[in-house]
């Protein structure tokens, strides 16, 4: 489980993500092949924003067992202003988020594995002027 | 190709089955499916079998040899198929392809999950989606169906009574079928006021953790006859299937599943009917909100109406001016033993093509003879649509 958080420390530390050279879409997390271009597809490393609006989102009243201390949480689907969507958790209260509401990336503490202890770390995101 | 007919059917009780093992239910169910088609063991070519993860809800993989052993049936070649919850239609799939083929004139083909000895099933379940970029942050299963129908509601103003109304039906449904999960009818009211899992969705918008097995047999056209009546054998006239992003968030679009467009598009196309010809259907919903997305993405009506059709109940069985949908109670009231699922949606339609005594009290009209199943894996990223006939044609 260690390896397998080192290896997304770039996207989820840094919002990482590529860029198609060929038709200029933008993908997160980062993808080798262009859906769109497939063989004539050029993938490049692109740094996102962090800036987004939400684009949908749940109250979790009934949590996975790393999650249990958490509830209730928000969790969303927030679209970046550069096109990509992404899902995280929004750092507020659960009467606060609405669909469209401005929200920047921050990062922070997701989940403790219970059996080995190991602390995960990567992007939430919090409301724009809180 | 060649037509293949379905001869036989068997299932379980879907449930909490605390005193069946896995090899208990998938034997009991394949069973009765060879007893229904008069068939003998010595008969089959094959086995098929759908399960999403015996590896994490028993701690046991290897199943295909395990059932074969368990049926009597070694040393036939059997073979498991997974797809998430659409795991059972994609091993039915598999089956009608080696028959149509040519290869295999009778084969097996089962589904079944044994979901309630593990303690974390929503972390179990959660593996349908993307471990790393969807679980990882915290989204369970329920919530990406929430955040479907949060968006829908945003998009096409559908309300929460709605919304609501489907699981009143699917109780409805399920308190006339002896084989259902839940035998209880329900309100609107009680729905709404359920414990929130993941909002807006509450416990009663949610399919239940469910035991479960179904087996169908099918069978060559030709070679059916050997074994039972005209009536009694149902045509699949399509067998298709689709896939999307297996993240939610990767779509252009959360309030259609694309592959259900898709595959039912092709579907109809191989049957060569089109929607309104359709009577009866067992559509996918392990939350309420994907009932409404299928009747929009198999065609019965257009985008942001399913709310208002459900709400003046004209999928339930007794009204003739729309088809009729999920007569068994469907996954939110028969239950959702994952595997089995694809499985029993098409038993169901089985039964009822042919005007079965299992579907006593819940008979739906049958003006054309055709019905459909869609099926789906994860949040979309597998869906596999079945349809029906009980004409030759
Ligand atoms: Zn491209």
């Amino acid at each position: 489980m260690v390896v397998r958080s080192w290896r997304h420390i770039k996207e989820r530390y840094c919002l990482i993500g590529s860029r198609c050279k060929t038709c200029g879409r933008i993908f997160f997390p980062s993808r080798n092949i262009c859906p769109y271009c497939r063989r004539r597809g050029e993938l490049e490393e692109y740094k996102l924003s962090g800036r987004g609006k939400v684009y949908t989102y749940s109250v979790v009243h009934v949590p996975p067992k790393e999650f249990e201390r958490m509830v209730p949480y928000v969790i969303a689907i927030v679209e970046l202003e550069e096109g990509p969507r992404i899902t995280a958790q929004i750092d507020c209260k659960p009467e606060e988020v609405y669909i469209g509401m401005p929200v920047e990336v921050v990062f922070r503490r997701i989940k403790e594995d219970g059996e080995d202890g190991i602390i995960h770390y990567g992007y939430k995101f919090k409301p724009v002027n809180y | 190709m060649r037509d293949v007919v379905i001869i036989g059917y068997g299932q379980t009780k879907f449930g909490e089955l605390w005193e069946s093992s896995f090899r208990d239910i998938i034997v009991e169910a394949g069973i009765k499916a060879i007893e229904d088609a008069n068939i003998d063991g010595k008969d089959l070519d094959a086995i098929y079998v759908g399960n999403m993860s015996g590896g994490l809800f028993v701690g046991q993989e290897h199943i295909s040899s395990l059932i074969a052993d368990y049926a009597g049936l070694t040393p036939l070649p059997c073979t498991r198929v997974e797809a998430a919850c659409a795991s059972g239609s994609l091993a039915l799939r598999s089956a009608y392809l080696s028959v149509a083929s040519g290869h295999h004139d009778v084969v097996l083909v089962g589904g079944v999950e044994k979901m309630t000895d593990v303690v974390d099933a929503t972390s179990a379940i959660a593996t349908a989606a993307d471990q790393e970029w969807e679980a990882f942050f915290g989204a369970t299963f329920p919530s990406l169906y929430a955040m479907m129908a949060r968006r829908y509601m945003y998009e096409y103003g559908l309300t929460i009574e709605e919304l609501s109304m489907w699981s009143v039906i699917a109780h409805d449904h399920g308190s006339r079928n002896p084989y259902a999960q839940f035998r209880f009818k329900t309100t609107v009211e009680q729905v709404i006021n359920a414990p929130p899992v993941a909002e807006p969705l509450t416990l009663m918008h949610c399919s239940p953790v469910s035991d479960g097995a179904a087996a169908l047999i099918v069978c060559d056209a030709e070679r059916a006859k050997d074994f039972v009546s005209r009536d009694d054998m149902i045509y699949i006239r399509a067998s298709t299937q689709a896939s999307d992003t297996i993240s939610l968030h990767s779509r252009e679009s959360i309030t259609t599943l694309k592959a259900a467009k898709v595959a039912s598009e092709k579907a109809y196309k191989m049957a060569g009917v089109t929607p309104d010809r359709i009577d009866v259907a067992e559509v996918h919903d392990c939350f309420a909100i994907n009932g409404l997305i299928l009747l929009e993405d198999l065609g019965f009506c257009k985008k942001g109406e399913a709310g208002k059709i459900v709400a003046q109940e004209r999928i339930k069985i007794d009204c003739e001016d729309f088809l009729t949908v999920n007569p068994s109670g469907g996954l939110k009231a028969a239950g959702h033993a994952l595997g089995a699922t694809g499985i029993r949606q098409v038993g169901e339609i089985y039964w009822q093509l042919k005007g079965d005594e299992n579907c006593r009290g819940r008979q739906a009209p049958i003006k054309h003879g055709y019905g459909i199943t869609a099926n789906v894996g994860g949040s979309g990223g597998t869906v596999c649509v079945h349809i029906l006939s009980n004409n030759r044609r």
